[in-house]
């Protein structure tokens, strides 16, 4: 019994870290229309930011620097934001597929970065030891990892009310503008230019807190976890659960999340052997597959969009389109 | 502002696109209160004229003055702030956003619209909103829209989206509308009903500048009219005029006049 909720812990812990990239992710696809094809980029960011800060000193390399628990948090969001700052301000006039192409390359350059900056960021090995929070105050390692759950989904439950609050604000409706027209938004007094640098900056840094959780959690981040693959789940999340719903980018964390796992346990467990070599690449084709397969029979995903029935203060479900 | 000072002017306003002179040294002047159309054959450069105008591109010679001040080359959301508004040839409606929401997005300077107001001034924000949807239901009564508030912009019609862009544009409360081709591809009652929405617009004070191939709409309704064609202005002056100089502009428009 202890090992199955110690298992779903473990589960929820990481498929939450996972909701919190994919509400990020919502922000800027969902509601502006910034088709960001480097969400790994700033998961990566935000991680190696906080291991930086907060992980143990190693002489071969310049840090870390074992600073507190929230300067360690605040560093790695910190990191996220301004590499996506940077990024917003070199690609940000670009459209749609350009945009995503253009991110997909910065995210696979940093990648390498990570790869090959072993004095900044250990290489190929990566970085270990990052000082788990709040570890001294739990008895044993099972009610630690309740706790931590615990802990994620607060912050979760955080993020999913602040981007509630921002997506039925003006603030919101100018972004869907925006992503709907910006020509026409633009004509409507409105500074785009300003408003889709703030909603990619904002959602990178929300992608970032996903990544410093993700350190905080195992307590080791090497460049395999800021692989593209790591995009395309993201982004099979977002599209299953429904571009645009704040609750469908969570629901789709979770029901992929679960598919990945399952599967993976499935082909280790079932599989021949000669199969079983090749769990990767066909939980790859199968991560490929959903994301065709949904844009194709149901591109507004499981809880598509609503719009606002200001009037009545009912909602109407969406136009059944897709975007791009 | 005396009515002898025109609300918009332009100098040799010009934009060439290489060897191309869509417009070609175009000067003329917008008085208040007026509705001023401009016709010209398909290709005449009177969309590009507007976007010139409307700061969506910018010229390669002259100035643009708008109520006194020097609007070259200004950016769209800049020029709305100022008063200056438009619709587009092609509606351009947020199609994923109900009817009322494209009219609520339009006023400036909303305290919901910052990222720190729509988070930290709830209170602020949601008096605005308030204030703001009596407004916009107001114009989408007089626009005939009240009706689809709710339902999302990409579900009305070609001729609903007309009027919606007219009533987007009234919520910016601007001093000058731009039109283009206002009457196109509207069935003719709801046509009817855009030319009176323009014209007690108009009576209450609103200047327009109305690009219309339609040109029983322009003799009717317009005044001054001016003509362009290849860029150039060929023609200015009222409707009379315009009949009167039938021939030249039957030569350039290709069009009975009279």
């Amino acid at each position: 019994m202890i090992g199955v909720i110690s298992y779903l812990a473990f589960f929820g812990t990481v498929a939450a870290i996972l909701a919190i990239a994919v509400l990020g992710l919502n922000l800027q696809w969902g509601n502006t229309g910034l088709f960001n094809g480097g969400v790994a980029a700033f998961f990566g960011a935000g991680a190696y930011g906080a291991m930086m800060l907060g992980g143990p000193a190693d002489p071969q390399q310049l840090g870390g620097f074992a600073l507190p628990y929230p300067i360690a948090f605040a560093g790695g969001i910190g990191l996220a934001a301004l590499v996506a700052w940077a990024v917003g301000l070199l690609t940000l006039r670009l459209r749609h597929d350009y945009l995503a192409i253009a991110t997909f390359g910065v995210a696979v350059a940093l990648e390498a970065v990570a790869r090959n900056a072993e004095w900044l960021t250990g290489g190929a090995k990566g970085m270990r030891g990052f000082p788990r929070p709040f570890e001294g105050l739990f008895a044993d390692q099972f009610t630690y990892n309740l706790a931590f759950l615990g802990f994620v989904v607060i912050i979760l439950i955080a993020v999913y009310a602040g981007l509630e609050r921002l997506v039925r604000s003006p603030y919101g409706r100018v972004l869907r503008a925006i992503r709907e027209d910006e020509v026409a938004a633009r004509a409507l007094g409105k500074n785009a230019t300003r408003l889709r640098l703030e909603a990619f900056v904002l959602g990178s840094a929300i992608i970032g807190v996903a990544g410093v959780l993700y350190v905080s959690f195992y307590a080791f981040i090497s460049p395999q976890d800021m692989a593209p693959i790591l995009t395309f789940q993201i982004w099979a999340m977002l599209i299953v659960g429904g571009a645009g719903n704040n609750r469908g980018a969570v629901l789709g964390a979770f029901l992929i999340w679960g598919a990945w796992t399952s599967s993976g346990f499935l082909l280790s467990k079932f599989a021949p052997t000669a199969v079983q070599i090749y769990t990767g690449p066909i939980q790859y084709i199968m991560i490929g597959s959903v994301i065709v397969g949904m844009l194709l029979w149901r591109p507004q995903g499981l809880l598509p969009e609503r719009i606002e029935r200001t009037k009545t203060g009912n909602e109407a479900p969406g136009e059944n389109a897709s975007q791009g | 502002m005396s009515d002898n000072q025109p609300m918009l002017s332009t100098s040799n306003l010009t934009c060439a696109f290489g060897v191309l002179r869509a417009v070609d040294g175009v000067s003329l002047d917008i008085r208040p209160g007026t509705m001023t159309g401009l016709i010209g054959p398909n290709g005449a450069g009177k969309t590009t004229f507007f976007n010139l105008l409307a700061g969506a591109l910018k010229p390669t010679e002259g100035r643009v003055h708008f109520n006194g001040v020097d609007v070259t080359g200004m950016s769209p959301d800049r020029l709305f702030h100022l008063g200056l508004a438009r619709t587009f040839q092609i509606p351009r409606p947020f199609r994923r956003l109900s009817v009322l929401e494209n009219l609520l997005l339009a006023p400036p300077k909303q305290s919901g619209e910052t990222l720190t107001g729509a988070i930290f001034q709830r209170g602020r924000m949601a008096r605005e909103e308030r204030a703001l949807r009596d407004k916009a239901m107001g114009i989408l009564d007089f626009m005939t829209l009240a009706d689809l508030a709710d339902q999302p912009a990409g579900k009305i019609s070609g001729g609903q989206t007309k009027l919606l862009e007219l009533a987007r544009a009234l919520m910016g409360e601007p001093s000058l509308i731009l039109l283009d081709e206002p009457a196109a591809g509207v069935n003719p009652s709801l046509t009817n009903v855009l030319i009176d929405r323009i014209k007690e617009l108009n009576r209450q004070g609103m200047t327009f500048f109305i690009i219309e191939h339609d040109m029983d709409f322009v003799m009717r309704h317009c005044a001054p009219i001016i003509a362009l064609a290849e860029g150039r202005v060929v023609f200015e002056g009222t409707a009379q005029d315009a009949q009167a100089d039938a021939g030249l502009l039957d030569a350039y428009l290709g069009t009975g006049v009279a």
